[in-house]
């Protein structure tokens, strides 16, 4: 790697930092492909210009089944578009030769079971990836992937939900590297007007079992939202808000979301 | 080392839990629930009055030599399961299901279905316990098979018509789980065949496995011995399990299961999971399915809304593996003409899914040859099909010739 990829931070520095600085990590996700591959990449690199301190890029998946009607309309777009799964690589590529903030990649498994677990890691290592999200790979199933990121180095952040058992939280924070994802609500993404109580009892509950760093997402859509969470959790995942403000209004729209999304994670704690 | 005693999560190398964290509550609940309901005789002495009284259980062997004269000479068996109440094997499972549901105290159920047979025994289930029903169903198969959109309906049930991907059996199962992430606090996922995530491939097979246990003795009851081979069609594989089932140990006795291979299996336009399929997750288990190099699912295609299904259960790709049963694909006209020889010589109608284990049936009787005794599983009626073969065969215009 080079150029401003040398830069790039780790999602867990990211973090602590966003931490020290008395508040918490926006992360932003959008899905590549949509609207076009080129189009994709100027979005995520105008919202991390905007604010958002860490990319969550989605692979477009012909049966998502954690996604809501937004999320899934744009992928299947992009889908028909042509989307490739080799345009993964390119636009995280692309993506941190332009910024430095780390790049997760969030996908279903079946994808990368059939690219080859290890080739994957290898090839997102090299692209300058940070990691994955994989929302429906619980750590039960991961052997696989497990061996390949810690080979690779890669973070892996595995998804915490609010009727998970604790010793299924425990196995999940023990697991997890860069972030644990803590899932808001029982339900799909989609912006909701209230974020759920569940979340911060959740939250809690991760941190009882050992995690230090923890994001919550599904749901969240205002500068409020990120406000309110990021005072008791370290990230706050915004999805569908940015795609749909990416639908309606091109790479301006969205980067306007995410300047106006950033400014939930400032003036936390004003005193500072 | 006997077959029939795998609980799952695994079947070999096949099936496991490919599900978001926020399902593993209710899998885990379902599982325990299932694993105590299992060894309670009131469970088992309740669903078992429910397959006599209101199912009309053991349903009926039917020995069919007008058919037969068609397959070489072989004796063809019949197994009844069109005669059962709604009309299919489907029944079976929703029942012991739908009274898993009662006893874990949840009072939503949800369920998806291609054909409409799986969302009519789950809409019958919920009417007879007093259950909210809700049936995700695919756009194209609310069209291709409306007469049991409007039976669930009447039945009291919400049928959801969805539009995402290809409208089908595998997108109606996708927004199922979106429904189940949502609101797993009071919905059982009441889940139509052998697939999807532990313990569904193993409960399911385990509620449809009296097929097989009824059968195997009234062959033997008949004929005074074993059947040569058994045989089923093939979606994901709920019948085909549930008639295998018996027989696994049998090893005299060849398993047949026959997919459909739609336009041809060399077509784009066929539904042959374990004929083309390769190994992949899909639905919450790891099994064979139809995806292209990017791990996509690619869209099935068959004329029978009920195997119009890109994946397939795990003990089918495990008992392909092994080699302990073979798969076929049948393609559709294959199919159709075979409803229409089982129409004609034997006065049964039966579905379009069943008429693939029919087709594959005359070309396996040829093989075998005289003597050779077939048992077919006859997993459901072809009322719903009307308008399809109606279609079909050009039968329902006022003008239309009698071919």
């Amino acid at each position: 790697m080079s150029g401003a990829g040398t830069g790039t931070r780790s999602v867990e520095q990211t973090i602590a930092l966003r931490r020290e600085a008395g508040s918490g990590a926006l992360i932003g996700y959008l899905p590549v492909g949509f609207p076009t591959l080129t189009e994709s990449i100027d979005a995520a690199v105008a919202i991390v210009r905007n604010g958002v301190d860490i990319l969550e890029l989605g692979l477009p998946y012909s049966d998502p089944v954690m996604d809501g009607p937004v999320i899934q309309a744009a992928t299947q777009e992009a889908l028909a578009g042509g989307f490739r799964l080799r345009h993964g690589f390119e636009a995280v590529r692309a993506i941190t030769a332009q910024v430095d903030a780390p790049v997760l990649v969030m996908t279903y498994w079946n994808p990368v079971v059939q690219y080859g677990v290890d080739r994957f890691a290898d090839d997102l290592l090299a692209a300058g990836g940070a990691g994955l999200i994989t929302p429906d790979l619980i750590p039960d199933e991961a052997s696989e992937w497990l061996a390949a990121s810690e080979r690779t180095g890669l973070d892996r952040v595995f998804l915490a939900a609010p009727s998970s058992s604790d010793a299924r939280l425990a196995q999940t924070v023990a697991a997890s590297r860069g972030f644990v994802y803590a899932v808001s609500t029982m339900g799909i993404t989609g912006a909701r007007a209230d974020v759920d109580a569940a979340a911060r009892i959740l939250v809690d509950r991760l941190r009882a079992a050992g995690s230090t760093s923890t994001c919550v997402g599904v749901g969240i859509s205002t500068p409020e939202q990120v406000r309110e969470i990021l005072g008791y959790a370290d990230g706050a995942i915004v999805g569908s808000a940015l795609v749909k403000a990416l639908a309606d209004g091109g790479v301006d729209a969205v980067a306007a979301l995410a300047k106006r999304l950033s400014t939930g994670t400032r003036d936390l704690r004003p005193a500072n | 080392m006997s077959l029939r005693t795998e609980s799952g999560p695994y079947f070999g190398e096949f099936g496991g839990r490919w599900v978001p964290e926020s399902l593993m509550a209710a899998l885990d609940e379902l599982s325990a629930e299932y694993a105590l309901a299992r060894e309670d005789p009131a469970f088992a002495a309740e669903l078992a009055e429910l397959h006599r009284s209101y199912t009309g259980r053991p349903s009926i062997i039917t020995e069919v030599p007008r058919f037969a004269a068609h397959a070489g000479g072989a004796r063809i068996i019949l197994k009844r399961e069109d005669l059962n109440h709604t009309g299919s094997h489907k029944i079976n499972n929703v029942l012991g299901q739908a009274l898993l549901t009662k006893r874990i105290g949840k009072t939503r159920v949800i369920a998806e279905t291609g054909a409409g047979q799986h969302g009519v025994a789950t809409a019958t289930a919920a009417a007879l316990f007093g259950l909210d029903c809700v049936v995700y169903m695919g756009e194209v198969d609310t069209e291709r098979q409306a007469l049991n959109v409007a039976r669930m309906r009447l039945l009291g049930a919400e049928v959801v018509a969805v539009k995402s991907g290809s409208r089908t059996l595998k997108d109606a199962i996708n927004d199922a789980m979106r429904d189940w992430v949502t609101n797993v606090g009071n919905t059982n996922y009441i889940f139509g065949t052998v697939a999807g995530p532990h313990p569904f491939p193993a409960m399911v097979r385990d509620f449809q496995k009296i097929i097989g246990e009824e059968a195997r003795q009234q062959v033997l009851d008949l004929t005074g011995g074993l059947p040569d081979a058994v045989t089923a069609c093939v979606g994901g594989g709920s019948n085909a399990m549930g008639i295998f089932h018996a027989f696994l140990d049998d090893a005299e006795v060849a398993l047949y299961g026959y997919e459909a291979a739609g336009d041809g299996v060399d077509t784009p336009r066929h539904a042959a999971t374990i004929t083309k399929g390769s190994p992949g997750v899909l639905h919450g288990a790891r099994s064979l399915l139809l995806q292209d190099e990017d791990g996509q699912t690619v869209e099935s295609h068959s004329i029978s809304a009920g195997l119009d299904y890109p994946g397939v259960g795990p003990e089918h790709a495990w008992l392909a593996s092994i080699g302990r049963a073979t798969y076929l694909p049948v393609t559709d006209a294959q199919a159709m003409d075979a409803l229409r020889l089982l129409s004609r010589t034997e006065g049964i109608i039966p579905a379009i899914e069943s008429a693939h284990a029919l087709a594959g049936t005359l070309e396996l009787g040829r093989e075998l040859g005289p003597g050779a005794t077939i048992l077919v599983n006859l997993s459901g009626r072809g009322d719903k099909d009307m308008e399809t073969a109606g279609r079909y065969f050009d039968l329902l215009d006022a003008g239309a010739a009698q071919s």
